[in-house]
C-alpha cells in the first residue's frame, strides 16, 4: 500500500431540496488500496459516488485526480479520466447482449472500415467473464440471465477498462459466496497493479476481508478515515451508528413449535423445471428459514406457495383445508403475503410517495369500498417510517429518491402493514445496514410472537441461525433437509453445500 | 403425488414450460420470424387465389411502388428503436417535393445541387426536433407533431398549387429502369431504397452509433451511466430520420414528377405501421430493419392483392392493416409478458 493519493475529494457538499445529503465530506483514495466507504442507509455513500463520477454536480467542494483538479460533468467524462464505476442499481441495458454490455463505448474495430469487429468483441467479453470465473454465452441478451450474473457483468464492464480508480457501490449484495470470492480475487490483482478501489458494502466481514482503509459517513457528514487493522468491528459500527451499538443475538425464546397448529402445509408441491416436489409445513407464530444458494429453488418455492407460478404437482392446505391457487389474489385473500426479491422490478413504484407505497397492498386488500382516509394513511405511513427507521425527507417524498436500503425498507413496510397470517420475505435485508437489519429482525420476531407465521428466505447463514425457529434448506431445486433453530452455522452450511 | 417429475437437463430458464422455452429460444428473433412467416403465407395464399400474383415483376413492383415508404420506414425504425417517434416524415416529404419543384422549375437551379440540399434540409429539420427533444426533455410525440404541422404549413406557404416537374434530369431519372432480364426491372427509387436499407442494416449492427441506439432504447439511464453518447445519439437519430424523409421526398418527386403540399398525407402512419408490423417494439430497444422491410412488403402486398382482385374497395387495405396492427400489438404484449417472467 503506497501513500500516493490518486483521487482526493474535500469539502464535498450536496443538497437536495434544501436537505443536505452530503456536508463537508472528504475522501482520499491511494494507489494500490481497497478503500471501504461505510455508513448506514441514507448516509450519502451513493451520492458521494455520483458526485465523484459526474452523475450529479456537487454544490461545494473540490475533486483532484493525482493532484490535478477535475470536475467530471458526466459518467462518460469520468470514464475518460480513468474512473470506472459500478453503480448501486444494476446499470446495464437488458436488451443488449452480455458482450455488448461489457464493451459498449469501446468496441474493437476493424482496421480499415472502423466497423465493429464482433468476433473480437465476443472473444474479449468471454475472456473477461472467464476472469471472473463465469463461462457463459456472451452473445445472449443480458435479460436472459439471473440478477447475480447481471451484477457480475456490470463488474466485468468496470474492471475491463484500464482505469486508475475503480468504484463499486454495493456490488456484492446479490452475489453468492463463490462469486464474492472471485470478485475479491480480481480486486486483489487490480490492487497489486496499483489501482485505487472504492468499495461499498453492508457486510462487515467483507470489509475486514479485503479493505485496507475505511472512510465512514454518517447523516451526510464525514466521521473519519481509519486503517482497517486499527478499527475493531464494534468501533466501526459505533462510528456508523453514532452511539454504542451491540450486535445482540435476537432474544429467541424457545417457541412451542411442536404444539402450534400448522398454518400452511405443502405436500409434494412442485413444478416442472422449477422445484421438485417438496413437503413443507409452517406453523403459527414461527419463523421458518429457507436457506440455500442462489438458484437453489428458494424463490421458486415461495412463488409456488403464493400462486405466482401454478404448481403442477402437490397440494397446499391452509388450516387443514386443501387449496389450489389460480392467482396470487387467492393466496392474498387467505392472508398470505410475499415480499419479493427484486425491489426495482417487482417492489417499489418509484414515482409514488413513501405513503402511497406503504399503503398500496393494504388498500388493495381492503378493496376500494373501504377507502383508507388520508389521516389513516398518514398515521400508518408515519408509524412504519419510525418503526423501520426509514430515512426520508417526508412521507410524501417519491420513493425513487430514497437511498437503496431505504427503498427496501419501504417494500418491507408495505407487507408488514397488511398484517398477513403468513408473511414470506425473500431476501428482505438485502442492502440494509447492520443496525437496521437488527431492528427489522426484532420487529419480525415480535410479529411472529403475536401469532404471524413467517417464511424467511435468506442466503446469509448467520442471519438464518439468529432468527429462525426452524431452517429448511434447498439444494439443486429440492429440499435438502430441515434443522432446528439455533443449529450451528456449520450444520446449515453443510446442508447447503451437500457435504453433511 | 410425489412421483418424480421428468425434469430436463438444467435449462437456462428453469421456471418455464417447454413450449415457452422453445418460443423464446432466441426470443429477440421471434417477432421477426412471425413477420416473415406472415409475408410468406400471404404470398402463397394470394398466389393460390390470384393467378397473376406470383410473377417476378409484381414482386419487384412492391419495391418500385413503395420505395419512399421503405426509405422513411428505415429512418422511423431508428427513431422507434430509441423509444421515440417521428410524426413529421410525411410533411417533410411534401416540403421536399415542393421546394425541389420551386427551385428547379421556377428558379432554374441545377437538380444535382438541389438534391443534396434537400438532404441537408431534412437532416437539419430532424436534428432541430431532436435537439428540442434532447435538451428540453420534451415528448417526441409532441415535438414531431409540431414538426409535422410546421413542414406541411411551410410547403403551403411556398405553393398551394401542384407544380409539375418537366426538368430533363428528373424526367430521365423517373424513366430510368435497371433491367434484370426476363422483362423485369427496378426503378431508381427502388434501387435507392434498397441501398438505404442495406446502409441502415450496416449502421445498426456494425457501428457504435447503431449500438448506442439500441442501448438508448433499452434503458436511457443505463446508457448514460455506461458513458455512451446519449445526447448525440438521440439528436442524430432524428437528423437521420429527417434525412431519410428528404430522400424519400426526392424519390417521391421522381415517382410523381410534381411538387405538391398535399403529397404523402398520412404517410407517417403507414411508416409506423410498417415498423410495428415488422416486429419493432414501440417501447424501444428491440427490433430489426429486416423486419421493417417485410413490414413494408406486407403493406404493399395487401395493396397489390386488392388491386389485382379489382372488386374489393381500396378501403380494405386500411381494414387489413388495422387488423394486422391489432394482431401484432397483441403478440408483442404476449412476448413482453413472457420476457418479464424472471429466471
Ligand atoms: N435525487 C435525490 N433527490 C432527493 N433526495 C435524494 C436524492 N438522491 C439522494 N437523496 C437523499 O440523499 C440521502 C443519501 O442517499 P444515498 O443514496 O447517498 O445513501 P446511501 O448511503 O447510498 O444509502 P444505502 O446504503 O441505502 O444505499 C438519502 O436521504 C436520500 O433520500
Ligand atoms: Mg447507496
Amino acid at each position: 500500500m503506497s501513500d500516493t493519493a490518486i483521487l482526493q475529494a474535500s469539502g464535498i457538499g450536496k443538497r437536495y431540496a434544501g436537505v443536505a445529503a452530503l456536508h463537508d465530506v472528504q475522501l482520499t483514495l491511494r494507489a494500490g488500496e481497497v478503500h471501504a466507504l461505510m455508513g448506514q442507509n441514507g448516509a450519502g455513500k451513493s451520492t458521494l459516488i455520483k458526485v465523484l463520477t459526474g452523475v450529479v454536480a456537487p454544490d461545494d467542494g473540490t475533486i483532484a485526480l493525482v493532484g490535478e483538479p477535475i470536475a467530471p460533468r458526466s459518467p462518460a467524462d469520468a470514464q475518460r479520466l480513468g474512473i470506472s464505476t459500478v453503480y448501486q442499481e444494476v446499470n446495464l441495458c437488458p436488451n443488449l447482449s452480455v458482450a455488448e454490455n461489457i464493451c459498449a463505448g469501446r468496441f474493437a474495430r476493424r482496421r480499415w472500415t472502423r466497423t465493429i469487429h464482433w468476433s473480437r468483441v465476443h472473444e474479449e467479453a468471454a475472456a473477461i467473464m472467464r476472469r471472473l470465473d463465469l463461462d457463459i454465452d456472451v452473445t445472449r441478451s443480458l435479460s436472459s440471465y439471473p440478477v447475480a450474473i447481471q451484477q457480475m457483468v456490470a463488474i466485468a464492464r468496470a474492471v475491463s477498462v484500464s482505469a486508475r480508480v475503480l468504484i463499486l457501490d454495493e456490488p456484492t449484495s446479490s452475489l453468492d459466496e463463490d462469486e464474492v470470492r472471485q470478485l475479491f480475487a480480481v480486486m486483489r490483482t487490480l490492487r497489486e497493479q496499483g489501482m485505487a478501489i472504492l468499495f461499498v458494502t453492508h457486510f462487515l466481514d467483507q470489509v475486514y476481508a479485503i479493505c485496507d482503509r475505511i472512510t465512514v459517513l454518517r447523516n451526510g457528514g464525514f466521521v473519519g478515515e481509519y486503517r482497517t487493522s486499527e478499527l475493531p468491528q464494534a468501533a466501526l459500527i459505533s462510528a456508523m451508528v453514532g452511539r454504542e451499538f451491540a450486535l445482540t443475538g435476537t432474544d429467541r425464546q424457545a417457541v412451542p413449535t411442536g404444539e402450534a397448529a400448522p398454518l400452511l402445509t405443502a405436500q409434494g408441491l412442485g413444478r416442472r423445471g422449477g422445484v421438485w416436489p417438496t413437503d413443507l409445513q409452517i406453523r403459527r407464530g414461527e419463523v421458518l428459514g429457507l436457506g440455500g444458494l442462489l438458484g437453489s429453488g428458494r424463490t421458486e418455492l415461495a412463488r409456488l406457495l403464493f400462486g405466482l407460478d401454478p404448481a403442477d404437482a402437490g397440494v397446499i392446505a391452509i388450516d387443514g383445508d386443501e387449496r389450489r391457487w389460480r392467482a396470487p389474489a387467492e393466496a392474498i385473500a387467505h392472508g398470505i403475503a410475499l415480499c419479493p426479491e427484486e425491489r426495482k422490478t417487482e417492489g417499489i413504484v418509484a414515482e409514488l410517495s413513501v405513503r402511497e407505497n406503504i399503503v398500496l397492498a393494504l388498500q388493495a386488500r381492503l378493496g376500494l369500498r373501504r377507502y383508507l382516509s388520508r389521516a389513516q394513511q398518514n398515521e400508518i405511513a408515519q408509524r412504519f417510517v419510525e418503526l423501520l427507521g426509514i430515512k426520508t425527507a417526508s412521507i410524501e417524498t417519491p420513493v425513487g429518491l430514497l437511498s437503496g436500503g431505504n427503498q427496501q425498507k419501504v417494500v418491507l413496510a408495505r407487507w408488514l402493514v397488511t398484517e398477513p397470517r403468513l408473511l414470506m420475505l425473500d431476501e428482505p435485508t438485502r442492502g440494509i445496514d447492520i443496525a437496521a437489519k437488527q431492528e427489522i429482525m426484532s420487529e419480525i420476531l415480535k410479529l411472529a410472537r403475536q401469532g404471524m407465521a413467517v417464511l424467511f428466505i435468506s442466503a446469509e447463514i448467520d442471519e438464518l441461525v439468529r432468527v429462525c425457529d426452524r431452517i429448511a434448506v434447498m439444494r439443486e431445486r429440492r429440499k435438502a433437509g430441515e434443522l432446528v433453530g439455533g443449529s450451528s452455522e456449520h450444520a446449515v452450511l453443510d446442508l447447503i453445500a451437500g457435504t453433511a | 403425488m410425489s412421483a418424480p417429475l421428468p425434469l430436463t437437463a438444467p435449462a437456462p430458464r428453469p421456471t418455464m414450460p417447454r413450449w415457452r422455452a422453445l418460443l423464446l429460444f432466441d426470443s429477440k428473433y421471434t417477432p421477426l420470424a412471425i413477420t416473415i412467416a406472415l409475408f410468406v403465407s400471404m404470398t402463397v395464399a394470394g398466389g393460390i387465389v390470384y393467378d397473376g400474383l406470383l410473377q417476378p415483376q409484381i414482386f419487384l413492383n412492391l419495391f418500385v411502388d413503395n420505395a419512399f415508404l421503405l426509405i422513411v420506414a428505415v429512418g422511423m425504425t431508428f427513431v422507434i428503436l430509441t423509444g421515440g417517434i417521428d410524426l413529421s416524415v410525411g410533411s417533410v416529404i411534401a416540403l421536399t417535393t415542393v421546394v425541389s419543384a420551386v427551385l428547379v422549375e421556377h428558379h432554374g437551379w441545377n437538380p444535382w445541387l438541389v438534391m443534396p440540399l434537400m438532404l441537408l434540409m431534412g437532416a437539419a429539420f430532424g436534428g432541430a426536433m431532436g435537439l428540442l427533444i434532447q435538451r428540453f426533455r420534451l415528448q417526441p410525440f409532441v415535438v414531431t407533431l409540431g414538426g409535422m404541422f410546421l413542414a406541411r404549413g411551410i410547403s403551403f406557404l411556398i405553393s398551394v398549387d401542384s407544380i409539375s416537374i418537366t426538368n430533363p434530369v428528373y424526367m430521365s431519372i423517373a424513366e430510368a429502369r435497371l433491367s434484370l432480364g426476363g422483362g423485369c426491372s427496378l426503378s431508381v427509387g427502388a434501387l435507392l431504397s434498397i441501398g438505404v436499407l442495406l446502409a441502415g442494416i450496416w449502421l445498426a449492427h456494425a457501428t457504435a452509433f447503431g449500438r448506442s441506439i439500441y442501448a438508448l432504447g433499452g434503458s436511457e439511464a443505463s446508457a448514460r451511466l455506461m458513458g455512451l453518447p446519449v445526447a448525440a445519439t438521440q439528436i442524430g437519430v432524428y437528423a437521420l430520420s429527417g434525412a431519410c424523409s428528404a430522400l424519400a421526398g426526392i424519390v417521391y418527386t421522381f415517382y410523381m414528377l410534381s411538387g405538391y403540399s398535399l403529397h404523402a398525407q398520412g404517410l407517417e402512419l403507414d411508416a409506423i405501421a410498417a415498423v410495428v408490423v415488422g416486429g419493432t417494439l414501440l417501447t424501444g430497444g428491440s427490433g430489426y430493419l429486416v423486419g421493417t422491410l417485410f413490414g413494408v412488403l406486407i403493406l404493399g402486398l395487401i395493396q397489390t392483392i386488392i388491386t389485382i382482385d379489382g372488386t374489393l374497395s381500396s378501403w380494405w387495405t386500411k381494414i387489413v392493416i388495422g387488423g394486422l396492427l391489432f394482431l401484432f400489438c397483441l403478440l408483442q404484449r404476449l412476448f413482453a409478458g413472457l420476457r418479464r417472467t424472471r429466471v
